[in-house]
């Protein structure tokens, strides 16, 4: 893929992130009628970090089938060469203002500025790291995240390691729990601190237990051993208040530790926008046209919200895209009237207000795993669920139907145990 | 047969060989790391201590104030970054201000300009985000902070151009008497040498020994520091002290020159001297102590821990000059404020070495400056503009959360980065929020690239840091240690 050369002055959108954020977005915004897309990205080949996730499992919701993530990825990649689209890689986005001046550089155009009808952010996230929680020992060689690791593997030809440790039981951690045996990468464990696990369970099934790689919850690892790379780690159990109980600490033998304890959504260029953040999404504030406090400035994908699921970013993103440009050409649709607010047993909402004359697809994240469980909005409807657990986003449906009879603006979303009665059976 | 050897390249032995070439003399610096500023110094605060914090009648508080007003035009010649951004020592009671006032004494006894004790109106205009308990504070306009590892490669770059002969790798095993002056084996070579400088930090009593001498005597104090993310950046101005004990500066809140803050740093007695392991209990006492100053101050903003071994004489002062063996120099015990003294303690044993008959001819041709390195993250976007259009590899980003380019990497590269850390410490790629998650391969294969060599001969600090293996690497043997 040759980065273009020749970049417009004005462009009616500008995408930031070319993974499936932004692809979906762009996609979407050119399917909606505009004349011109600018997509930008970091590295030298779109498609985002799906281009180092080798292995298969994405697109079952959005394409029913199953697919590696380059493949996911050129799937959009191809759509979007049927239109007319301009694709800048290997170039950083320094600032975007206001009124949606987006100053970049790259080798190929050096430092330039476009002016854009609308924005799309879809930076991603990136990993936490050791240093956020403080493992104590020395700082030699062989700590990484998973995500590093994984290009390492799958992108470079390289091992991180003969015997790795894996801290934290995120879903990139699991993959490169799998990935790792599968090159003669000894896996002696993965720990995760939380009495559960944090990544999906078709993981912990297909990644850990298809491969007798044991999984050791409320576990972490306590110090980090070695001068210039990693000679062993402690690991100890942890009690209900996550602290360390050291009367029963071990110590592993291994030259590499990965951390995978989560992800960040990359919101510098929204924080020198100015945008409402979220502080539980640490994502900006959007509508239910994935719009942010700022005017013709839209964000989807895990910029906004950490996914589960590559295809519900792909989903987000396609709304946002169609109402970038419906911004650009006029066809805004009316404001929202609804605010959502995240009630028991849910840490968060998006989108964070939504409007009666639509149908939308709100997505939550509960704080505590339920075997049975009601999902109440306010006082307007109810369903049942089955195993909730914080690693899986629950998905609603508000439809119109549900509030042709509410007349507040905003309503609570509960996720409560069904040992208690529904109001149906009161 | 070299005039002087100086053993360890940190901020010490950096600043005495810069000071050295100054003069026609053969000089040779020998460290034990990969690269000069790895030990101690890349660990330290960063802080040019304004000169008022330390007791009189000590070596410590008159090289300070010395060095302290020698680091602007150090900064200004060498071209690396220096911020007087002033310090503040806070008191919550009126025992603290009674220290306090002892303070702005000795700071009035050495006409250190502007310290003055400031009430709580001015502190909360100054400082608004401080703990609004504190009723008095010390204002310490001459303080300052640098990069300490910067200043180190920075000051050897400088002594390099200057004719240095500078050997890593090196660690010194024994020094002998040779005819006419000392016998040094220091990676595998015999250095015959007039005068030798113990500037070997943590390590200086080992060094002494090889000489015979049982003094210094030297403990190891080890302070864990924790950096937090430039969101914070602002929360205060100036370096925040608590009011100080007997036995400590205790824990401070450091604006670094990046502009990120720095809590830290704790002080512990070890007995290994190369313990630098950070702890649970160190990070939950210092989180406790900074927010204590600053409530705005936690956890869930730290990106990266690490822990450094002061070298602690037995009287507590520095160690400086000739010993019983005849050309055998120490500048050992450098503890705090070490860095702050540093210009000062080469000048000091610069005049020490002449004293004992080197001679200390000028050299006219001494080249004093060095052209500052560019940081796209601390230029307009206009130059970085023009720059771009000169060599477009400075429109290429290698570390988004620190924006370093490709050209930066190239330069810390020319100027003698050969890992991961080094190339760290000289451009800060990897040192921001995602601590190298995403520029890591890039920088690795540009190291690889310069040295002709593959991704799995570049280390993060040297050897047995190695990073990554190769495939074939699982079939064979070990990699060695």
């Amino acid at each position: 893929m040759m980065s273009i050369t020749n970049l417009q002055d004005q462009y009616d959108v500008v995408v930031v992130g070319a993974g499936p954020g932004g692809m979906a977005a762009a996609l979407a915004a050119l399917r909606t009628g505009v004349d011109s897309v600018l997509m930008v990205d970091r590295e030298v080949e779109p498609g985002g970090i799906l281009n180092q996730c080798i292995h298969n499992g994405f697109g079952l919701h959005h394409f029913g089938e199953e697919l590696t993530g380059p493949e996911y990825a050129q799937r959009f990649l191809t759509d979007l060469l049927d239109h007319h689209i301009d694709i800048a890689t290997d170039c950083y986005v320094l600032d975007v203002t206001p009124d949606r001046l987006v100053t970049l550089m790259s080798p190929s155009v050096g430092v330039r500025q476009v002016l854009a009808g609308a924005v799309v952010l879809a930076m991603g996230a990136r990993e936490r790291t050791r240093g956020a929680i403080r493992i104590p020992g020395r700082r030699p060689s062989g700590v990484m995240t998973a995500g590093l690791a994984q290009k390492f593997v799958n992108q470079m030809g390289l091992l991180p390691g003969r015997r790795a440790v894996i801290l934290g039981s995120g879903d990139i951690g699991l993959i490169m729990a799998r990935r790792m045996t599968l090159e003669g990468v000894e896996v002696p464990g993965v720990f995760e601190i939380m009495p559960h696990a944090n990544g999906l369970t078709r993981n912990i099934v297909q990644c850990l237990h298809d491969f007798d790689i044991p999984l050791h919850l409320s576990t972490t690892v306590v110090e980090i051993h070695g001068r210039d790379r990693v000679e062993k780690v402690t690991v100890a159990p942890v009690d209900e208040r996550l602290q360390p109980d050291l009367s029963r600490a071990r110590t592993i033998k291994c030259d590499t530790l990965l951390a995978s304890i989560g992800l960040i959504p990359e919101n510098e260029l929204s924080q020198k926008l100015g945008l409402r953040i979220d502080p539980t999404t640490a994502g900006p504030v959007v509508s239910s046209t994935m719009e942010t406090s700022r005017d013709g400035v839209f964000a989807a994908g895990n910029v906004v919200h950490i996914h589960d699921l590559v295809d519900f970013v792909s989903q987000e993103a396609l709304l946002a895209g169609e109402n970038a440009a419906r911004y650009v050409t006029g066809r805004r649709p009316p404001a929202d009237n609804i605010k959502l607010n995240a009630g028991t047993n849910v840490a968060s909402v998006v989108p964070h207000t939504i409007s009666s004359d639509r149908e939308h697809t709100v997505y939550l994240r509960v704080r505590h795993p339920l075997e049975k469980s009601w999902l109440r909005l306010g006082e307007v409807y109810e369903k049942r669920l089955r195993y909730v657990v914080p690693a899986e986003m629950v998905s609603l449906k508000v439809r119109p139907r549900f509030l042709e009879h509410f007349h507040g603006d905003s309503l609570t979303i509960d996720i409560v145990p069904r040992d208690e009665p529904g109001r149906e059976e009161m | 047969m070299k005039d002087v050897t100086i053993i360890g390249g940190g901020v010490i032995g950096c600043a005495i060989a810069r000071e050295l070439t100054r003069y026609r003399l053969d000089v040779l610096l020998v460290e034990s790391e990969v690269e000069v500023g790895f030990g101690t110094s890349k660990s330290n605060s960063g802080i040019i201590h304004g000169g008022h914090h330390t007791e009189p009648g000590t070596l410590k508080g008159e090289l300070a104030w010395a060095g302290n007003q020698r680091w602007v035009r150090l900064a200004q010649e060498l071209g690396f970054g220096f911020r007087r951004n002033g310090d503040l020592t806070v008191a919550f009671d009126e025992s603290d201000v009674e220290v306090l006032e002892r303070i702005a004494l000795q700071g009035r006894e050495r006409d250190i300009p502007g310290v003055e004790i400031w009430g709580p109106e001015r502190i909360r205009l100054e400082e608004p985000n401080l703990n609004q308990d504190i009723i008095a504070a010390v204002d310490g306009p001459t303080a300052g902070v640098v990069n300490p590892y910067e200043a180190c490669f920075a000051l050897i770059e400088c002594a390099v151009a200057n004719g240095l002969e500078l050997r890593v790798n090196a660690p010194v095993t024994a020094i002998e008497q040779g005819a006419d002056g000392l016998l040094v084996h220091a990676g595998g070579d015999e250095i015959p040498t007039r005068f030798v400088i113990n500037a070997a930090g943590v390590h200086a009593e080992k060094v002494a020994r090889m000489v015979g001498l049982l003094e210094p005597s030297i403990r190891g104090r080890k302070g864990e520091e924790y950096l937090l993310d430039k969101r914070l950046a602002g929360i205060v101005q100036r370096t925040i002290f608590p009011c100080p004990t007997p036995n400590s500066k205790g824990i401070l809140v450091i604006p670094t020159f990046d502009g990120t803050i720095m809590v830290g740093p704790t002080a512990q007695a070890v007995e290994d001297l190369d313990d630098v392991t950070t702890t649970a209990v160190g990070a939950a006492s210092t989180f406790d102590l900074a927010r204590r100053l600053v409530p705005g101050i936690s956890e869930r903003d730290c990106i990266a821990e690490f822990a450094g071994v002061r070298a602690v004489a037995a009287d507590n002062d520095f160690v400086i000059g000739p010993t019983s063996v005849a050309g055998f120099f120490n500048a050992a015990g450098i503890q705090s404020p070490g860095l702050t003294a540093a210009p000062a303690i080469a000048e000091l044993l610069v005049t020490m070495l002449g004293d004992a008959g080197l001679d200390l001819s000028p050299r006219p041709e001494f080249r004093r400056t060095m052209p500052r390195p560019v940081h796209a993250a601390s230029i307009s976007i206009g130059e970085l503009t023009e720059l771009a259009e000169r060599d477009r590899d400075f429109a290429r980003v290698v570390c988004r959360c620190e924006l370093v380019t490709e050209a930066e990497i190239h330069d810390a590269i020319r100027r003698g980065a050969r890992t991961l850390d080094g190339l760290k410490f000289r451009t800060r790629a990897g040192m921001g929020r995602c601590q190298g998650g995403f520029c890591t391969p890039r920088c690795m294969q540009l190291l690889a690239a310069d040295a002709d060599g593959g991704m799995s001969d570049i280390t993060k600090r040297g050897d047995g840091s190695w990073l990554v293996l190769d495939r074939g690497d699982l079939r064979g043997e070990e990699v060695p240690a």
